[in-house]
């Protein structure tokens, strides 16, 4: 086959499998979001930013990623670093740490509420340490700083992995020459660390983020599970819209905001991990 | 909504090929009741297996209930035979997509239920299939505690919150129960219970001064009330682990624990307020939408439903009571037993106020329900003012009942249109 033309039919599958069931759905939802049956109109936009709900859910979804995000990245680049550095029972190590990439979001959120809850582990273990008398309800309205730092957690052990899958790759492409070169003139290895892991890291961090931070604005599940209504995110809205109350357009409104809020946050990251031409490894 | 629907199309169209080859005979019956495994399980061995064709009971949440009805309303074709669902899932339907069952000539023996049934038309829309309603459950632990000269089967709001904070002061955890969590029905005791007892109204009295005096005492009892609650969403779960002594919910919520352990719980009626002892019956209903395939099928298993002795195997199944005038044996389980004499003492009390499900509010049922659920998250949980949060819910509530056009019903006064707030 002519090798101009090889590359476009390779990605035609995937291409005609992306307009399908998301191009067309897309248009699909931006219609009805921008309609309320006769005409545009930014009438279910107003409706859903206008209810009190709508500040706390969107300062929440932002105060989440913002906590969230930067702890994992922190972690997966330690994380990626000792795997790096491991020799024998490397791959064990990897596998294990990438276990919680396996469980499903709701499953993780599961997992987290029977450490918290009332009759949960956490309450088993204070009350036989001797610490508490009697079971404390951690995830109830009057301790709303528990109910984030449970969520933040269950965030941080669920989703950490895939930053780490993509550090780990990243940094195996870095050619080893660098750093011996830097040994060579006595750097340490925090100095290796810093002058030459990050920057050439730079396109695996630009996709980690971008990834991540895409998925801590979607954040559902876990919330659902471990917070209920007392911590509500721009996901939950979306979802009590389209489901409770059968409001597709709203629904559909909220999403459009989701994915701008997204949009803007990708270009924000790639802006500023932004590869100079030419520079690649 | 339409892509969704779409989506749910193309899948179910799939499904459907799969099914169509294995049974093509199976009356679908799609429900959005009984759908704990146990009951849907309980719902096909023991009452449907007694219809002469064969059905394939399949109940699902809500959402995705109505997600495929509506594709296969759009489509125009489809394999649903019957619908099972609560008045509020049919009222939020366009009646023209449900088939008329007048003709039929089956029906419950309560007038109201029937005309509930016609979702504002002139005929049955869908056919009452089955009852239930919210009531009181307690440990029997907690009966000590209550106050003095209280009688349980009589009890008033204050005598509730002196009891719940009688239990607290003994055992030092608050231990009554409100099912607040993301899928507990609050949204009812507050439309059918508190309202009711303390305005006499539920839309002209949502932002009286009785109201705020109801939102005052409910603030009161959320004092004593379990601070997990707002996780809670079957009672019956929290009364076994004895998180909770004293709850409120609906009968098929609190059935498990009175099955379980049937000595160490009671059931009592609701208590009452300044106007009266408020309540609400639940009712679920069996209809058949226009795209059936098989409508004689369809109309045959509907009236099967409606038969003396299905209704009791639907009771002994789904905890859910009959509509037809039925007499009940006597080894019925012990949470049918339980609850049913709570009801039945609820409303035989002098001061019953019973009030009826909400009703010609079509789509916007769901509506209706958040500026309840609103109003408790903003006054009791985020601890806003009173005054100014019945005002600015109001204006919500008003949009909804002019938009509807939704009459008045009791214990609202009856109203010429829409139902105005007073």
């Amino acid at each position: 086959m002519n090798p101009r033309i090889l590359p476009y039919v390779l990605i035609l599958p995937v291409t005609l499998f992306l307009c399908l069931f998301f191009l067309y759905p897309f248009v699909l939802v931006s219609k009805q979001a921008f309609s309320t049956g006769a005409g545009f109109t930014l009438e279910n936009f107003q409706d859903v930013t206008s209810h009190w709900k709508f500040p706390i859910s969107f300062k929440n979804t932002l105060l989440l990623a913002a906590a969230v995000v930067p702890v994992q990245l922190a972690l997966a680049l330690l994380m990626a670093t000792m795997v790096n550095g491991m020799g024998r029972g490397r791959d064990l190590v990897l596998y294990v740490w990438t276990i919680p990439l396996g469980i499903s979001d709701l499953a993780a959120g599961i997992i987290w509420l029977a450490i918290f809850e009332q009759s949960g582990f956490l309450n088993s273990m204070l009350s036989g340490l001797g610490v508490i008398d009697k079971p404390v309800s951690f995830l109830s309205y009057q301790h709303p700083g528990v109910v984030f730092l449970a969520i933040a957690l269950a965030e941080i052990w669920r989703a950490t992995a895939i930053m780490l899958v993509i550090l780990v790759a990243g940094i195996g492409l870095i050619p080893k020459e660098y750093y011996e070169a830097a040994e060579v003139f006595g750097a340490s290895p925090w100095k290796r660390f810093w002058r030459i892991t990050l920057p050439l890291l730079r396109p695996s961090l630009q996709t980690a983020l971008v990834l991540r931070v895409i998925l801590a604005f979607e954040i559902f599940a876990v919330v659902a599970a471990l917070g209920g209504t007392l911590f509500p995110v721009l996901m939950g809205e979306t979802y009590a819209y389209q489901f409770e109350l059968l409001n597709g357009g709203a629904a559909a409104a909220i999403a459009l905001i989701i994915l701008a809020i997204s949009i803007g946050f990708t270009l924000l990251i790639l802006r500023i991990l932004r590869v100079p031409k030419g520079a690649s490894i | 909504m339409r892509i969704k629907a779409k989506m749910a199309g193309v899948a179910s169209g799939a499904a459907l090929l799969v099914a169509a080859s294995v049974a093509q005979a199976d009356v679908l019956f799609w429900s959005t009741q009984a759908k704990p495994v146990e009951e849907a399980q309980s719902m096909r061995e023991n009452v449907l297996a007694g219809h002469g064709d064969a059905v394939d009971y399949q109940p699902n949440d809500g959402g995705p209930w109505l997600t495929r009805l509506n594709a296969e309303l759009q489509a125009g074709d489809g394999t649903i035979g019957v619908l099972g669902a609560l008045h509020g899932d049919f009222s939020a339907m366009n009646p023209d997509d449900l088939v008329d069952l007048s003709d039929m000539g089956v029906g419950s023996a309560s007038e109201t239920f029937n005309n509930l049934a016609m979702l504002g038309t002139d005929s049955a829309q869908y056919i009452p299939w089955m009852q239930a309603s919210y009531i009181m459950a307690a440990n029997k632990k907690a009966l000590e505690h209550l106050p003095e000269g209280a009688d349980i089967d009589a009890l008033t709001y204050d005598q509730l919150i002196e009891w719940s904070a009688n239990v607290m002061e003994a055992t030092g955890e608050a231990k009554f129960g409100f099912p607040a969590g993301p899928k507990g029905l609050k949204h009812r005791f507050f439309q059918g219970y508190l309202y009711p007892s303390y305005t006499d109204g539920v839309v002209r009295t949502f932002a009286s001064d009785a109201a705020v005096t109801a939102w005052e005492t409910f603030l009161e009892l959320w004092a004593v009330t379990n601070p997990g609650s707002t996780n809670f969403s079957f009672l019956q779960e929290q009364l076994l682990s004895e998180e909770v002594w004293i709850a409120f919910d609906h009968t098929s919520r609190l059935a498990n624990a009175f099955n379980e352990r049937p000595d160490d719980f009671v059931a009592f009626p609701a208590p009452a307020g300044p106007t009266g002892r408020g309540f609400m019956p639940v009712i679920a209903g069996v209809g058949i939408p226009r795209t059936a395939p098989d409508m004689e099928a369809s109309k045959a298993l509907v009236a099967y439903m409606l038969s003396p002795e299905t209704q009791i195997a639907t009771l002994r199944a789904t905890n859910f009571f009959p509509v037809v005038d039925v007499a009940l044996p006597d080894d019925l389980p012990p949470a049918v037993q339980a609850a049913g004499g709570a009801v039945a003492k609820m409303s035989a009390s002098p001061d019953a106020n019973p009030g009826l499900l909400p009703a010609g509010l079509g789509a916007k049922g769901g509506d209706f329900n958040r500026v309840f659920v609103d109003t408790f998250e903003r006054i009791v949980l985020a601890g806003q003012p009173i005054r100014a949060v019945l005002d600015d819910q109001k204006v919500a509530l008003a949009e909804i009942m002019n938009e509807t056009g939704a009459p008045c019903w009791a214990p609202d006064a009856p109203s010429d249109g829409a139902c105005p707030v007073e």
